[in-house]
């Protein structure tokens, strides 16, 4: 079952099967809802916050320069921790280690202006996460899960997005399932989603368990889909129908 | 068909199952499933509403321009002309088990329920369809000349 890793070939952003209207929202930042939350993210950066009234930019001062092409390089293991953690996850432990402050729930306005910000510093950058001894038996985990059938449609990712991308289920054009632009306004959603909040959608199209929001599984899986989609490039923050 | 090989009787081809969901026992044979899942009898009409319920949602991959929807997906061949092309024998086995006839299909399995993988908790050894939705989807198919 644990298929060879490839990638598709040729790689393609999700943008490329999009409609016109999704790509002209994504491609206009001044018409893009999702830069509301990266305004949100841009001003919560400085905010204080936490028993150690520091703000993100405290410690990190100018995110332009600091978090220039960090989230291309997430997932990635945490020195500290040993485990691995997406930039959702690692806003959160400066949150609660450095700021003294509550952890931002997963989906939460906040938390997705933060990703999203910090997100943005990496626009146009290619995605770069190197699989070696650290994340090896994340990686293995994650691609075990793209190629295994599950749920009650008895369908593995593979299925959709390496075999049928192009196609249509239902009306929907399947792409090649990248994570590079979230997170993402879905137009569906009328809203900002991580892209756990989008895997979760797939898991339960094929009527299987939900794993939770920054649950390993999905952190295992964001990291596998991270060495699928490398050659593209950061799009954060995408649009979506 | 049962062989004999070194004192152990092995049966192949035939797949004799214990039906899910309190349906009648079925017997699988080259690509066939002849007697019905279920005794009542098949409404052709209930079998187009199942057909494109958000149960069975056959039209995510299959086109069914007569089913009078105006969206469908294009994952599978359309199933115009199917009631032609094949026998509800034919069409039964397929809705059971479309990996027997095609490994690596992408088509679900309507009525098995054994080995499948992370099913969510209140879909656990339950069919997709119940053997009279299967039967009554086999009646609609057969109107597709
Ligand atoms: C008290 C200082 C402090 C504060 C406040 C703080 N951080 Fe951090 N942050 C750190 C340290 C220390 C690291 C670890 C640096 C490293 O691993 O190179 C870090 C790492 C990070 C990283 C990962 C950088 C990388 O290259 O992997 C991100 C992203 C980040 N912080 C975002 C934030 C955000 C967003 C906030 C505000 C919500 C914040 N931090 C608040 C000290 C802080
Ligand atoms: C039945 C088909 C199907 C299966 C199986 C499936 N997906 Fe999806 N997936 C979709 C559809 C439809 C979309 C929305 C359109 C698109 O972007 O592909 C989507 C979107 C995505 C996206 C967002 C892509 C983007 O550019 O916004 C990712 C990432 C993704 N899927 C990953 C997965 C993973 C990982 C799995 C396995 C756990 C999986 N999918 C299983 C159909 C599927
Ligand atoms: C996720 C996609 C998918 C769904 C949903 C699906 N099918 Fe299929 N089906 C396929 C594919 C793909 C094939 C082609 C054969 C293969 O690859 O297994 C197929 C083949 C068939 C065939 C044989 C085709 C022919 O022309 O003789 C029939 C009959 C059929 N499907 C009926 C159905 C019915 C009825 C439903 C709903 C109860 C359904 N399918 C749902 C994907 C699907």
């Amino acid at each position: 079952m644990a298929a060879d890793a490839r990638r598709p070939d040729p790689l393609k952003s999700g943008i490329e099967f999009s409609g016109a209207e999704v790509r002209a929202l994504q491609q206009d930042d001044f018409s893009s809802p999702a830069m509301l939350w990266v305004t949100r993210g841009e001003k919560l950066w400085s905010e204080p916050a936490g028993k150690s009234e520091k703000s993100c930019a405290s410690c990190h001062q100018d995110a332009r320069a600091s978090m220039k092409g960090v989230s291309a390089k997430y997932p990635k293991v945490d020195p500290g921790t040993a485990k691995l953690t997406n930039i959702e996850g690692r806003i959160n432990q400066c949150r609660t280690q450095h700021q003294q402050a509550a952890p931002l729930r997963y989906d939460s306005d906040e938390l997705l202006g933060l990703t999203a910000y910090v997100g943005l510093q990496s626009r146009g950058m290619p995605v770069n996460v190197a699989i070696d001894t650290q994340n090896r038996s994340n990686f293995e985990r994650g691609r075990d899960m793209f190629y295994t059938r599950m749920g009650q449609m008895n369908l593995a990712c593979t299925h959709c997005h390496d075999r049928n991308f192009g196609r249509k289920l239902l009306n929907d054009t399947i792409s090649q399932g990248h994570g590079n632009p979230y997170p993402v306004y879905r137009l569906e959603w009328q809203t900002m989603g991580s892209l756990h909040r989008r895997l979760r959608a797939c898991f339960f199209g094929v009527r299987a368990e939900l794993p939770p929001a920054g649950s390993p599984d999905l952190l295992d899986l964001e990291l596998f889909l991270a060495w699928r989609s490398q050659g593209l490039t950061v799009e954060t923050p995408g649009v979506r129908k | 068909m049962k062989r004999w090989i070194g004192g152990l009787i092995v049966a192949a081809v035939v797949a004799a199952c214990a039906a899910p969901g309190g349906g009648l026992p079925y017997q699988m044979s080259g690509g066939e499933i002849r007697q019905p899942l279920a005794s009542g009898v098949p409404d052709a009409e209930r079998g187009r509403k199942i057909l494109v319920s958000r149960e069975a949602n056959c039209i995510l991959c299959h086109a069914v321009p007569e089913t009078g929807e105006r969206f469908f997906g294009n994952l599978a061949p359309p199933l115009s002309g199917v009631g032609k092309r094949s026998t509800a024998a034919q069409m039964r086995a397929r809705l059971v088990d479309p990996l027997a006839f095609n490994a690596e299909s992408i088509m679900p399995a309507y009525y098995r329920v054994e080995g499948l993988h992370r099913v969510a908790e209140p879909l656990r050894g339950k069919p997709v369809l119940s053997a009279e939705q299967i039967e009554d989807v086999i009646a609609y198919l057969l109107t597709l000349q």
